[in-house]
């Protein structure tokens, strides 16, 4: 092994890891993120050093974000396969089937650190830098959703974050013409130092229109359009492998400012290249511009790449190969095409207004080599930049906090005083942390977990980003658990669905479980619209995967979505990893998310989540019964989180799988008999949350519709469950449950038909009443379970007008910004 | 047989085009793009400036895109009376370009919105609207930052007295009220005409109401309106 000689630090130790001393962290290759062991196995496999250019290359495509060095064994676990999958991960997005001769490209990715430094810009460019993933396989971008974390909006730095990611997602998103269909929002103190952006976009594209990004035939030229070049993100991608300190406020020049503008010019100008078969390949310019861009078209060509950096149009004078190389200017994509197509090429792109130059050739000696002013500057073979790239197998150990969240003393903080109360109790009395108990009654409680951030309206967010731009959008955020698109290319016949999900407090107090939940949810939520889930991609937002405890996190995550995506027929299509999730607060939680894709044949009996007149019915479909375990129900829940400042306790619920895969196949014949009007998860806030969210959704409509004030409600019974307490009814959470509204009378006997052949549990719930009242009755037979298809005898147990309701859940999470 | 062939002006930076393109080609009409950078507009019978960010909406909506060589031709048929009809950011470059009186300023909320109002129709007899029954309430999407309806006051008033208010912001039920008013449009307006009637600039997006499943059918209205006076014309 050749010996790793640092001219200004001495000779270094004798196993690539040399001793601390300050002198050797001057060295170049830690300045740029790069071990010494790292640093010494390019020497090794170069032969000899590299210069600073070399250096730099080596530094992004072998950082964590470009070359998943500590994260790819782990994601070999995912199953990836399947008759509707014709591009699986290892592109810039998966690519699934979806019939009638068109294929759908998804694909999310986080901007993180970029946000937390500088929100608007940097959401901004997480929106434009997946938008251009898409467009590299050749699709039109037709919809964008976010997942987005954010501290206590309480907190003015959280606040100001969350405030600049929304209006950087809606400033690019909207300009370019690209509709925000949904996503969602959740606040925690453990993303108070370091918020997530997950931004996942959708692209269509008829199936023969696919286009590979690889540079394939030698002699075949690199073209690069859009944006000049400028000095601007350079080591982006190595800024985000790193935690967030003190010093990130310095890193702000490594954020990238986004123009919109360029980018639909982009879009435009790339997608009629791909429709005149103008391309051989084409790949967007993301993390580690240029060379990250090159080097992976050339890896997947087997090729090599020439490339001449005084070809490239700069922004600016006196800039080196080094800064040109590494530059991560935004709105750029790079173009492989035979040379004779160049000028049909160039044309397309000066009618859009964009620079087209060509920068470079595809060459047959496997070398990625950079020419300046005539001279070699420098020569890597691509081989060593894509595939040497050093993969860990890091150590993984439980983490100790599970001792403690696990105990079940620890548990029932929420629950002990819950499980006492009284069958019909107001007020319940909740005991929280010892000193801080809390007194309140089931209708305070209510009221106070719909206007809990996290399941409050995000309208404050949605109505600022266009969500019908392009025409498709036919469930619209907050009327449904997904959005909804139908596809006018195909006659309206088509419609696919969109749901993300990811609960970074169930993944803490149990990552597989959590990993399963996130899986199964998103599922759930797009079997809620009406559509067969067919894929994922996914976001995986974690700590730094140096540390044991991080790593076992990540790969208990890993096999909990694994489980569910192979249960449910859902396989993994391509998704993103973010380690280093950290600031001086410690580590988020673990926070895996789950893009699920949905298909539709029949989009024109797909529903919301708003029951549509007095007399439908309320069905309970799924896990009725509660979890085995009582106290399981308040783990993680938005409840504990009320209640307790403690963070999560306990052990989530888990999610039986054969059960989930029953429900949203019983849930998608329903909806294939017509007789479905509204259905609903139940999920934060667990049931009375859930009628009323369907109520509250009821009412906007209606007030959008322009008719005035609320005049629906729900009268309610909760299941008689004798093990579970009403307020674990109420409120407990646990998975594989949804509400399904259904009109009285035929459509009702057939749904109670084909609910009877399924197997599955179900209850009557209650019906929609034409008062704007919410009541919840608890079973009078409080002992014995009430079986199907027969309503109990009840008792009142509490109401709230939906008024109440209503305005609860529509409090903005931060006052009126000055 | 095509119920007339409209124009759709493209400006880098439209992303309402193929929106407005499906919508008249599901109501019949034969419809064809239109380049900003063309001088000339021969063989058509209605032209449409869609929705967008032309120009990406630097410096101000429409304030460049008003430089387009296509501008000078849209400027011409207006003057012609040909029907025009500019939807959002169609409306702010028609302002920008004089063809309308007034100007579309920042949302009082200061944010972009997009959510479902109801517009009062006013004037029943531009080529838009003369299918209409007067005073029908439709219940149409914005998508807009700049849709704040400005005009000096002897403006105002010369539009009111002239009718050339178009569409009103207004409840469901069709009344004033400032709560109906999305932007802070002085007089609630929601859309203009010239003096003529030919040229018609709104805010809110018909393109995005001609399907029941994608947000209601009122907008076929206004297109239907148009097929009606070229049928009579023709």
């Amino acid at each position: 092994m050749t010996r790793v000689v640092h001219t200004q630090a001495g000779v270094a130790g004798d196993s690539g890891a040399p001793a601390r001393t300050g002198l050797q962290t001057e060295a170049p290759w830690r300045r740029q993120g790069l071990t010494d062991a790292e640093y010494a196995r390019i020497v090794e496999l170069l032969g000899r050093h590299p210069n600073e250019l070399e250096l730099g290359m080596f530094a992004v495509l072998w950082s964590e974000h470009c070359g998943y060095k500590h994260s790819k064994r782990a994601l070999r676990r995912f199953p990836t396969r399947g008759p509707q999958v014709l591009v699986g991960p290892g592109e810039n997005a998966g690519v699934v089937d979806i019939g009638e001769s068109f294929a759908v490209a998804f694909r999310m990715e986080s901007h993180n650190h970029p946000c937390a430094i500088e929100p608007y810009q940097g959401a901004a460019t997480g929106v434009g830098g997946i938008i251009r993933d898409i467009l590299a396989m050749g699709a039109r971008p037709v919809a964008l959703l976010d997942s987005l974390r954010f501290g206590p909006p309480s907190e003015p730095r959280s606040a100001h974050i969350a405030r600049g990611v929304v209006e950087g997602i809606a400033g690019y998103g909207n300009c370019v013409g690209v509709p925000t269909v949904g996503g969602e929002i959740a606040f925690d103190p453990a993303y108070a130092g370091n918020p997530l952006c997950n931004v996942l976009c959708v692209g269509l594209i008829e199936k023969e229109r696919l286009t590979r990004a690889a540079a394939t035939g030698v002699g075949n030229v690199c073209i690069l359009v859009g944006q000049h070049t400028g000095r601007d993100g350079i080591h982006g991608a190595t800024f985000a492998s790193v935690e967030l300190d003190a010093e990130s406020e310095s890193r702000r020049p490594s954020v990238q400012v986004g123009d919109p503008f360029m980018e639909k010019l982009l879009i435009e100008a790339c997608l009629e290249i791909v429709e005149r078969g103008l391309a051989v390949g084409i790949q967007d310019l993301g993390a580690a511009g240029l060379t990250s861009s090159l080097a992976e078209t050339a890896g997947r060509g087997g090729t090599g790449v020439d490339v001449e950096v005084e070809a490239v149009p700069q922004r600016e004078t006196g800039m080196t190969p080094y800064e040109v190389m590494l530059s991560e200017s935004q709105e750029r994509m790079l173009v492989i095409a035979r040379p004779e197509n160049v000028p049909a090429i160039k044309e397309i792109c000066y009618r859009w207004g964009l620079n087209a130059a060509v920068v470079g050739r595809v060459t047959g000696d496997g070398l990625f080599t950079v020419r300046w002013h005539g001279q070699i500057v420098g020569q890597v073979p691509v081989r060593l930049l894509t595939e040497e790239t050093p993969v860990y197998d890091p150590e993984a150990k439980e983490p100790a906090y599970l001792a403690v969240t696990r105990q079940a003393a620890a548990v029932p903080a929420v629950a002990a005083g819950v499980a006492a109360a009284p069958a019909v109790a107001a007020p319940a009395t909740l005991t929280g942390e010892p000193e801080d108990s809390v007194k309140a009654s089931p209708r305070e409680l209510l009221l106070r977990l719909l206007a809990s951030p996290t399941v409050a309206s995000k309208a404050w967010a949605y109505r600022r980003y266009d969500h019908q731009v392009q025409t498709r959008t036919a469930i619209l955020p907050g009327a449904g658990d997904a959005a909804l698109l139908v596809l006018r290319e195909t006659g309206m016949r088509k419609g696919i669905a969109l749901a993300t999900d990811g609960n970074g407090r169930l993944c803490y107090l149990d990552p597989r479980r959590g990993g399963r939940l996130a899986v199964a949810e998103a599922a759930r939520n797009v079997a809620c619209v009406g559509a067969r889930p067919i894929a994922i991609t996914n976001c995986l937002n974690f700590g730094n995967p140096e540390d044991p405890e991080i790593f076992w996190q990540f790969k208990e995550a890993i096999e909990g979505m694994s489980e569910a995506a192979e249960a449910l027929g859902t396989p993994v299509t391509g998704g993103n990893v973010s380690f280093y999730n950290e600031s001086e607060r410690g580590a988020i939680f673990p926070t895996p998310v789950v893009g699920m894709l949905g298909v539709t044949d029949r989009p024109d009996l797909c529903r919301g989540m708003a029951p549509g007149r007095t007399g439908q019915r309320l069905l309970l479909l799924g896990a009725v019964e509660g979890p085995e375990r009582p106290d399981e129900v308040w783990a993680g829940s938005e409840l504990q989180a009320l209640l307790s400042g403690a963070g999560p306790q306990g052990v989530p619920a888990d999610v039986d799988l054969a059960l989930e895969k029953r429900l949203q196949d019983t849930l998608l014949k329903l909806y294939e008999a017509g007789v479905v009007e509204a259905a609903h998860d139940v999920s934060e806030g667990g049931l009375a949350v859930a009628v009323a969210e369907m109520l509250i959704a009821a009412a906007e409509a209606m007030s959008l519709a322009g008719a005035g004030n609320p005049s629906l409600g729900a009268d309610v019974t909760l299941p008689g469950d004798p093990r579970l307490s009403p307020l674990t009814h109420a409120f407990g959470e646990w998975p594989s449950r949804v509400i399904v509204a259904v009109d009285p009378g035929e459509a009702e006997a057939r749904a109670v038909a084909l609910l009877e052949a399924s197997g599955l549990p179900w209850i009557r719930l209650g019906e929609i009443t034409g008062r704007a009242l919410l009541t919840f009755r608890l079973p009078s037979n409080s002992g014995s379970q009430a079986s199907p298809g027969e309503m109990p005898g009840e008792t009142e147990w509490f109401s709230v007008s939906l008024d109440e309701a209503w305005k609860a859940y529509s409090r903005e999470p931060f006052g009126r910004e000055e | 047989m095509s119920r007339g062939r409209v124009g759709v002006v493209i400006f880098p930076g439209s992303n309402c085009d193929q929106d407005v393109l499906w919508a008249l080609e599901e109501l019949g009409f034969e419809a064809v793009r239109v380049w900003h950078g063309s001088m000339r507009l021969s063989g058509l019978d209605a032209l449409v400036l869609p929705g967008g960010f032309s120009y990406g909406d630097y410096l101000r909506a429409g304030a460049i895109a008003r430089f387009s060589p296509v501008m000078q031709a849209v400027t011409a048929w207006a003057e012609k009376g040909l029907p025009i009809l500019g939807i959002c950011n169609g409306f702010q470059i028609l302002c920008e370009a004089g063809v309308l009186p007034g100007a579309l300023l920042p949302n009082v909320s200061r944010h972009f919105q997009c959510e479902p109002v109801h517009v009062r129709v006013e004037n029943v007899s531009t080529p838009f609207t003369r299918g209409i029954p007067a005073g029908r309430v439709l219940r149409l999407p914005i998508a807009h930052a700049q849709g704040r309806y400005f005009a000096p006051p002897e403006v105002l008033a010369a539009l009111e007295r002239n009718g050339q208010v178009v569409f009103r912001y207004t409840s469901a039920a069709g009344e004033r009220a400032a709560a109906a008013n999305p932007n802070g449009s002085l007089n609630d307006i929601a859309g203009i005409c010239n003096p003529a009637g030919n040229v018609v600039g709104l805010m809110p997006h018909p393109e995005r109401a001609v399907h029941r499943s994608l947000g209601g059918e009122d907008g076929r209205l206004i297109f239907l309106s148009l097929a009606e006076v070229l049928a009579t014309v023709m």
